[in-house]
């Protein structure tokens, strides 16, 4: 908020506390500041990314300006042509022209994913879990078992194809034990960042705000 | 003063839960209005406190500051920001922490962003770590030490062409200064010139974009910072080395900040996460203890 002005402080401020009227119930003030939000979220991404895309990239990029000794970029009128066959979704009679479009964002996206998601989500995960077992420590090495163990028992939780009875049972039972401490820990996390985002908005409320309506009142 | 009175308060609220937790006891539970009153004190009280709670600093973050403090003087750091305004209190901290250190050991900082509000987020926290004294002494300069490239929309689509040129992407920065023309910028073409890439992530796309196309395609040293709730989905990257250090959340800008000897906001903003989640805590037991008794007395 260093470059706000003293107006947009206060009206942040009554905004933030028209939110926060919704921990009492439901009521008219709390449904437009959360229309507020949203319509202004959406005009600012609808703006950016038309200065940045349609302007910057497509128009910069096909007209070049004087003295930039840049050359027009012909290859940005296949990517406008495939925006515009986008929008003929929303024509009834040519909306199957859209298909074409989505079918290349589709095909890109796949092509890039294939190799980039095997080599980095796939085989270095496998390498970082493959690791000797005994370790220079006792924590290591109580680390390194618990990675093994957890691993196996948690592959074992997913393979369907066998009746969880018996050792195998136990070893799914081991697995879900494992998954509930991941979730669990993610769950810790997900609270924590929730708070530091209340956190943040009564320190906005405290400091910028208090200050800014003491000066203008 | 104000301290005296916000660590009384915090005491009478703690006391306060007894009286709670003797109600649900006695089958006569507190409204849900009730809690987050008590959560708003919890979070709200430590602000008016100046304590530091006493903080850690974890190998995960050592490792990062480490590996930040070995860069020599003009060693290139990209820094991508991406998030917005909602994730600023756990990453806002960590950001103006970074350009303190970066400007102090005058390391060059090319600043973008995936997200379209990234980069003014970068611009504040330029702005606060530039109140330094000690970055004031260094005066880093807008093009010479610092540069910040804008938005791109592309998502990681932009982390790919960036691998054979940067310039492919940004053609001029956020002044709409052509590209050539930014002194820092000489002789970067792609993520062969970075000597460091440093990400501050919300989300998609975010840090596992850059792990799995700047470091795993184009050999890139990352760095991040990221929310708490994002933070467990980054830990398996860091620990099969795709990463050299992370920053998770608002402990974690507090770590950060305790590591490079630069107290900040992460650091007096930790106390309020502590209380609340102590009162979170408390609150689980005082539930959990309403929910027994009804069981009990529904089987009874």
């Amino acid at each position: 908020m260093a470059d706000a002005s003293p107006i947009g402080i206060f009206i942040a401020g009554v905004l933030t506390l028209g939110i926060f009227s919704f921990l009492y119930k439901d009521n008219p003030v709390y449904k437009v500041c959360e229309a507020i939000f949203i319509g202004v979220s959406a005009a600012y991404w609808a703006v950016e990314y038309f200065y940045s895309a349609l302007y910057k990239k497509f128009w910069l990029g096909v007209i070049p300006p004087e003295g930039s000794g840049a050359d027009p970029d012909m290859w940005l009128w296949g990517g406008a042509i495939l925006g515009v066959l986008m929008l003929c979704r929303m024509i009834p009679k040519i909306n199957w022209l859209s298909r074409w479009p989505l079918a290349f964002i589709v095909g890109a996206t796949a092509g890039l994913y294939m190799m980039t998601f095997f080599v980095s989500n796939a085989m270095n995960q496998i390498a970082s879990t493959m690791q000797p077992l005994i370790q220079d420590t006792f924590l290591a090495t109580l680390g390194s078992f618990t990675v093994a163990i957890g691993t196996v028992t948690g592959l074992i939780y997913f393979f369907f194809s066998k009746e969880h009875k018996g050792i195998f049972g136990g070893a799914a039972k081991v697995g879900i034990w494992f998954l509930m401490v991941t979730f669990g820990a993610s769950f810790g996390y997900t609270v924590m960042s929730r708070m530091s985002l209340l956190i943040g908005r009564l320190d906005f409320l405290f400091s910028s705000w208090a200050t800014n309506f003491g000066q203008m009142f | 003063m104000g301290n005296t009175l916000a660590i009384i308060g915090m005491a009478l609220l703690g006391l306060s839960l007894i009286y709670v937790l003797y109600r649900t006891i006695i089958g006569n539970p507190v409204s849900r209005r009730v809690v987050f009153v008590y959560v708003a004190f919890a979070a709200g009280l430590p602000l008016f406190m100046d304590l530091l709670p006493p903080v850690h600093v974890t190998p995960d973050v050592q490792a990062l500051v480490d590996a930040l403090e070995e860069l020599p003087p003009n060693s290139k750091i990209l820094a991508a920001f991406d998030y917005d305004p909602p994730s600023a209190p756990e990453l806002q901290p960590m950001a103006e922490a970074f350009f303190k250190m970066a400007f102090k050991n005058d390391l060059d900082v090319i600043v973008m962003g995936l997200w379209p509000q990234g980069p003014q987020q970068a611009d504040q926290a330029i702005a606060a770590a530039l109140l330094d004294p000690d970055v004031q002494a260094m005066n880093p300069q807008y093009g010479i030490d610092y540069v910040n490239l804008g938005f791109q929309s592309g998502n990681e689509f932009v982390i790919q062409r960036m691998g054979s040129g940067f310039k492919a992407m940004f053609s001029r920065d956020q002044r709409q200064t052509p590209y050539d023309s930014i002194p820092v910028l000489q002789n970067i073409v792609n993520f062969s010139n970075i000597d460091f890439v440093m990400n501050f992530s919300a989300g998609k796309p975010g840090t596992v974009e850059w792990v799995q196309f700047a470091v795993d395609r184009f050999g890139a040293t990352l760095g991040a910072g990221n929310t708490a709730v994002q933070a467990p989905q980054i830990y398996p990257y860091l620990r099969a080395n795709q990463m050299v250090g992370l920053l998770g959340g608002m402990s974690g800008a507090a770590e950060f900040e305790k590591a490079l000897g630069m107290p900040g906001a992460g650091s007096t903003m930790l106390l309020s996460q502590i209380s609340t989640h102590a009162i979170v805590i408390l609150f689980i037991i005082i539930g959990n203890t309403a929910y027994f008794r009804t069981r009990k007395r529904k089987n009874g």
